[in-house]
């Protein structure tokens, strides 16, 4: 490409450029996000390219194998559940609403535990102290328990456990948050920042947020692969999802019963929540070296 | 010291205090009769409904009645489940124990996997075995632990017949119930032949514990990987070289010891995961535990048993945090340093 200017110069690479340097040194971590996209891809096109629709039942093609199988047909690519449905399909409704809802979750979890944790790592003294020994009672309990006695309260449902696993990913958030603001206000550039009389809110957005953003993604990186994973293990444990609606968990314990004579029905989806998982890390504990190498040097 | 552990004692007895408050508003949350809710006893009668507010003393202020719960807690009162009209707290009795003894040996299986394994990635750091180690783990990391209880049924009891599907041990021994914990129960009971018992509750714990263990030993891996890469890199261990000690002597004496320290609050951190997953795999395995037994009253809409089965777990999970915080600060001191210089 050609540059417009004249001189030659060499502008060092941005921040994010460091970054994206850094993460695609890493062929794994590329693969992942290679994945990723895939799957961002198939939740988002993937609905209009399957050849059933995930509820039709076809009374014709009951517990039909996959398609390399000898009995199986090209019709139905990894096979049919008990009642007739095409697991392809179902799969791909299904990653649509586990990981539609998970990315769903974490933006909205996240956008909250952000504000927050700011607010609570500008202030001193009494709130903020006795906000972080809640929040630390809090980090440790699992998500999924928080969640579960969260649905336990509201009853089970899809609407419910949405707001269950928000209302469990958001104290991560703000303990994140707050701990890094904490750190950032200590250096010396926003020391500088405030010696200079810049307000609070000028603080946070113009100085400290643009550098923790970056690891503000690698938890919400995280925090996806465990949303993921709690809305699927309730989806498995009929407390999220209910049963005709498609989602991998629940299309696991649907699948639980004919296990033993079918078991595409439960290798498919479990087989997608684990790559969809697999891939997240993957790239999240890619871009936590990219960063960890970035400021190395 | 003692500051130190007066204040957490404290924040212990805070937080178990606003578990017990949410538990008490959760009486007052449920859809239903707040009275019903806290006996569990659907009461018919002007009788009853009077002795019941003479119990609860659920005619007067509400901080009054509160109290009377708090005292009711500490006795071990918790009220009636709807659905087995047993006492709630005779119950978790009974369940408790079989989720905290999967938890227990799982997590003794993880740190028997985790630590080695971390350990020698950690000292290959950079090479082929850390890389194969570090994408096993990543590998184990990611599996859905549901997920994973399947497919182990499906492999190793549907298709080779090695492992039984569900349950403790075979209804053919009969073990009389003493703390619940089935391997003592044997050990302690004087049947015929305890050690055909003995060897069948072990196959029936052994699919269980291994798909809960598997995520914990790989992140278990993780931290002592990271530890001890940390370790290695540090000014004592060189200084250690330096006086011509060898790699084993350094390695045992100076780098072991060290790169434990960051274990222990993860395994407090992993308990917690362990029983949590040990909820979900105990639906699958019909494992007689807290999980199913909760899982089951929110099926059941029994709010009296959600009610208490949620205190329980979270002020287990609490305590258990707590103690292994303390554990923690005893035996590595530097840290309570570290964090005083930090804050």
């Amino acid at each position: 490409m050609l540059k417009a200017s004249l001189y030659q110069e060499e502008a060092p690479p941005s921040p994010l450029q460091q970054t994206w340097l850094e993460f695609s040194k890493s062929h794994t971590a590329f693969f992942g996000l290679f994945c990723m996209c895939f799957f961002v891809l198939l939740i988002t096109v993937g609905p209009f390219l399957t050849p059933y629709s995930p509820l039709e039942q076809n009374t014709d093609a009951l517990l039909v194998p996959p398609a390399w199988t000898a009995s199986g047909g090209i019709d139905y690519m990894l096979g049919t559940d008990a009642l007739g449905r095409d697991v392809l399909s179902r799969v791909i409704h299904g990653t649509q609403v586990t990981l539609g809802v998970s990315i769903f979750l974490v933006v909205v979890s996240m956008s909250i535990g952000i504000v927050i944790g700011a607010f609570a790592g500008m202030s001193r003294g009494v709130q903020s102290s006795i906000l972080n020994h809640l929040l630390d009672s809090i980090m440790a309990i699992p998500t999924l328990l928080i969640a579960i006695i969260i649905v336990a309260i509201l009853g089970p449902g899809l609407v419910n456990s949405m707001w269950a696993i928000t209302l469990a990913l958001i104290p991560q958030f703000i303990h994140y948050t707050r701990d890094a603001v904490r750190n950032e206000l200590r250096k010396p550039y926003a020391v500088a920042a405030k010696l200079d009389g810049a307000s609070k809110s000028h603080m946070f957005l113009s100085t400290i947020f643009p550098n923790i953003v970056e690891m503000l993604v690698v938890r919400g990186t995280q925090a996806l692969s465990t949303a993921i994973l709690d809305i699927s293990a309730l989806g498995f444990l009929s407390l999220g999802v209910q049963a005709p609606a498609t989602e991998l968990g629940a299309m696991l314990s649907e699948g639980l019963d004919i296990a033993y004579i079918a078991p595409w029905s439960i290798a498919a989806p479990g087989g997608a929540i684990f790559l969809m998982i697999l891939s997240i890390n993957l790239v999240g504990d890619g871009l936590r070296t990219a960063l960890h190498n970035r400021f190395l040097h | 010291m003692i500051t130190y552990i007066l204040r957490r004692l404290n924040l212990l007895l805070f937080t178990l205090l606003i578990l017990a408050m949410a538990s008490y508003w959760l009486v007052h949350a449920f859809p239903g009769d707040p009275i019903a809710n806290l006996s569990g006893i659907n009461y018919t009668t002007a009788e009853q409904k009077a002795y019941l507010d003479e119990y609860y003393q659920t005619d007067k202020s509400q901080i009054n009645q509160f109290i009377r719960y708090l005292e009711l807690l500490w006795h071990g009162d918790w009220g009636k489940s709807f659905v087995s009209g047993q006492p709630i707290f005779d119950e978790l009795l009974t369940f408790m124990p079989a989720s905290i003894e999967l938890g227990t040996y799982a997590l003794i299986l993880s740190l028997m996997f985790g630590i080695p394994l971390g350990f020698w990635a950690g000292v290959k750091h950079g090479k082929a075995t850390d890389y194969s180690i570090l994408s096993l783990s990543l590998l184990g990391y990611s599996v859905p632990v549901f997920w994973l209880a399947l497919l182990l049924i499906l492999i190793f009891s549907l298709q080779f017949g090695w492992f039984p599907i569900s349950g403790r041990i075979s209804l053919l021994y009969d073990i009389p119930t003493k703390t619940g914990f089935i391997v003592y129960d044997i050990l302690a009971s004087n049947i015929p032949n305890k050690k055909e018992a003995l060897m069948n509750a072990a196959s029936h714990l052994l699919l269980p514990t291994v798909s809960i263990s598997i995520v914990t030993s790989t992140i278990i891996m993780r931290t002592t990987r990271h530890a001890v890469i940390e370790v290695l890199s540090s000014d004592y261990i060189r200084a250690a070289y330096a006086k011509g000690l060898t790699n084993k002597q350094v390695l045992l004496k100076h780098g072991l010891r060290n790169a434990l320290l960051p274990i222990i609050p993860q395994i407090a951190m992993q308990f917690t995961t362990l029983l949590t997953n040990a909820m979900i795999v105990e639906t699958i395995f019909s494992w007689p535990g807290i999980g199913n037994w909760l899982i089951q009253a929110i099926y059941q809409e029994d709010y009296p048993a959600i009610r208490a089965g949620m205190l329980a777990v979270s002020a287990l999970v609490v305590v258990f945090t707590v103690l292994i915080d303390m554990t923690h600060k005893v035996i590595d001191p530097k840290r309570m340093h570290y964090r005083r210089v930090k804050s």
